[in-house]
């Protein structure tokens, strides 16, 4: 459901008639649209708002942790449409225990390299995703460093 | 035996005799390649010359600065910015404190503003030099180099005039610049900015007509607008190809609406086309520091925010008050109040992003960087899939990237 103070908004009202059951909450803070989308919906809805709405560009994926909060892990995508000249951001809450999503790179196939690097520093799986392998990390790292459970101080010997 | 030695077989039949398949040669290009200018690792699959499969390899470079702002307060982390993209540090320096600044909703001062307009256009140069420099030298072309690292000193100098750095500036600060705009830093870019669109008739007389650059470049590392699109590629690739897209056009941020330039484009999108846009790019960016000379406003080059700007040294001896936020700015930080901001502006290499999220503490929640070259890299195999190999090196020297700031 949306706030009454985005009922206005074009964008966040059309994403809401698409499909209402996908979208759990929104905000317009700072000049900034995010909304919060049901993380099973993330591919439907993201077609929609590139093929519908014109938001051709994926700008990136990032990935957050609200240890010891749950849901932990938040997927964050920002998109971008060029006709509109306006930025959206999307958000999944996923819990802490085998936090997985859809891949977004049949939608975008720039979403390839992103989803490889939360994958690789937060350990969320993406299904579906064609090579879902670590990018930054050597392929046999342990753990994953920007959990905030990770151990950045070294162990005591 | 001897019969072996002597008689030649036909090619043919002997590979038919050992029941070899032909197959295809897999190469490591990089990680030390010297066109890849840093560490990537690009890996070939190759028939003949023609390339059919190309897999980027990234992370040699992966130094966890979005960790390393994690236990860094906001101010401090300035310094990490620099290093992520060490051609354009001062892009980098806006970009993060812009999005802090509209966490705090800080008002910056009009000469803080433009300072960092003149400053960061000053690295758009600096970093479309090197890239001349060095990609003209991946070419073949190697007096350009020469040319362009000439220009290059006269703008580290001016860095170094206002901050102290050649490089790592850090300059740009949350709430305004670091220091007081230095004595005399008028005329120092006046001369160079005067004489700058010559040096760029220089190395265009080098280039531009130059048949074996336009033999190695033009129609080589094509890719269209949609692939770019969708792919994730920005900034001047983009515009090579037709798309006028800039972040200081289309959402302008620091005051940028108020310089007249305009944002130049090709519809080539091949190697050639994304030349000829960066040298207008130089073009304009000197039109911009022109302007930004001449119409530089007076006042202060910090916010009026006690709370996050360091007092001068006078009040700070005279006032309890400048000394209480002195030992609480330098001791403890200032405290960002909770919410996230994408702040994107427009890179040398395309849209740079910083995702910041704050919680209402000293230190950042979590900063998420996007650089460009990371979106641009992944474009790679598009690019250079079904061409030839000696044309890998002029398809990656124009995509301008920086591995510092892929890896990060």
């Amino acid at each position: 459901m949306l706030p009454e103070n985005l009922k206005e908004n074009a964008t966040a009202a059309a994403l809401e008639a698409f499909d209402g059951g996908a979208v759990l909450s929104g905000k317009f803070d700072r000049g900034e649209l995010t909304i919060d989308v049901t993380p099973d919906k993330i591919v439907s809805v993201c077609g929609f708002l590139k093929y519908d709405l014109g938001f051709v560009r994926l700008s990136t994926v990032s990935g957050v942790d609200w240890y010891p909060a749950e849901p932990r892990f938040e997927v964050v995508y920002h998109l971008h449409s060029l006709d509109r000249n306006e930025r959206l951001r999307l958000k999944c809450r996923l819990p802490g225990s085998d936090p997985q999503i859809d891949s977004v790179t049949e939608v975008w196939r720039g979403a390839n390299w992103y989803e490889r690097e939360t994958f690789d520093l937060f350990g969320v799986r993406f299904r579906n995703h064609p090579d879902l392998r670590r990018i930054m990390l050597p392929d046999d790292w342990q753990g994953h460093p920007l959990r905030k459970d990770y151990n950045i101080t070294g162990d005591r010997i | 035996m001897s019969d072996l030695l002597t008689t030649p077989i036909p090619e043919s039949e002997a590979i038919e005799a050992s029941g070899a398949k032909p197959r295809s040669l897999t190469l490591n290009m990089g990680p030390q390649h010297p066109s890849t200018h840093g560490v990537l690792r690009l890996e070939l699959e190759l028939d003949g010359e023609t390339i059919l499969k190309c897999r980027p390899d990234i992370g040699y470079l992966h130094t966890g600065i979005e960790k390393e702002f994690e236990v860094k307060n906001y101010q401090q982390a300035v310094t990490l910015t620099d290093r992520i993209d060490y051609l354009a540090p001062l892009s980098n320096n806006l970009c993060y404190c812009l999005a802090v600044e509209k966490l705090l909703g800080l008002e910056i001062p009009p000469l803080a503003q433009w300072t960092r307009v003149m400053l960061t256009e000053l690295t758009r140069l600096n970093s479309h030099l090197v890239w001349l420099g060095t990609h003209a030298i991946d070419i073949g072309a190697m007096s350009v180099f020469l040319y362009c690292f000439r220009e290059r000193e006269d703008i580290l100098r001016i860095f170094e005039m206002y901050s102290g750095q050649r490089m790592m500036t850090s300059y740009f600060r949350i709430g305004g610049l670091a220091l007081e705009p230095p004595r005399g830093w008028q005329q120092r870019v006046r001369t160079f900015i005067e004489a700058f669109p010559g040096k760029v008739d220089e190395y265009e007389e080098l280039l531009t007509n130059n048949r074996i650059w336009i033999g190695r470049t033009r129609g080589i590392g094509y890719m269209s607008i949609e692939d770019m699109l969708d792919l994730g590629i920005s900034g001047p690739m983009l515009r090579a190809a037709g798309l006028k897209c800039d972040a200081r056009k289309d959402q302008p941020y620091s005051s940028y609406e108020k310089f007249d330039f305009e944002v130049p484009t090709r519809t080539e999108g091949d190697v050639y086309s994304r030349y000829l846009v960066r040298i207008e790019e130089m073009r304009q960016s000197a039109r911009i520091v022109k302007q930004a000379l001449e119409g530089m406003p007076t006042g202060r080059w910090t916010a009026d925010a006690p709370h996050v700007v360091l007092p001068d040294r006078e009040k700070m001896k005279t006032q309890m008050e400048a000394l209480i936020y002195h030992f609480k700015i330098v001791t403890e930080g200032f405290r960002v109040p909770a919410g996230e901001v994408y702040q994107v502006i427009e890179s040398p290499r395309g849209e740079v992003g910083y995702y910041v999220i704050g919680d209402g503490t000293t230190h950042p929640y979590r900063v998420h960087v996007r650089g460009p070259s990371f979106g641009n890299l992944q474009g790679v195999p598009r690019m250079v899939e079904g061409t030839l190999i000696a044309d890998v090196i002029a398809s990656i020297g124009s995509m301008d990237f920086v591995l510092g700031d892929c890896d990060r």
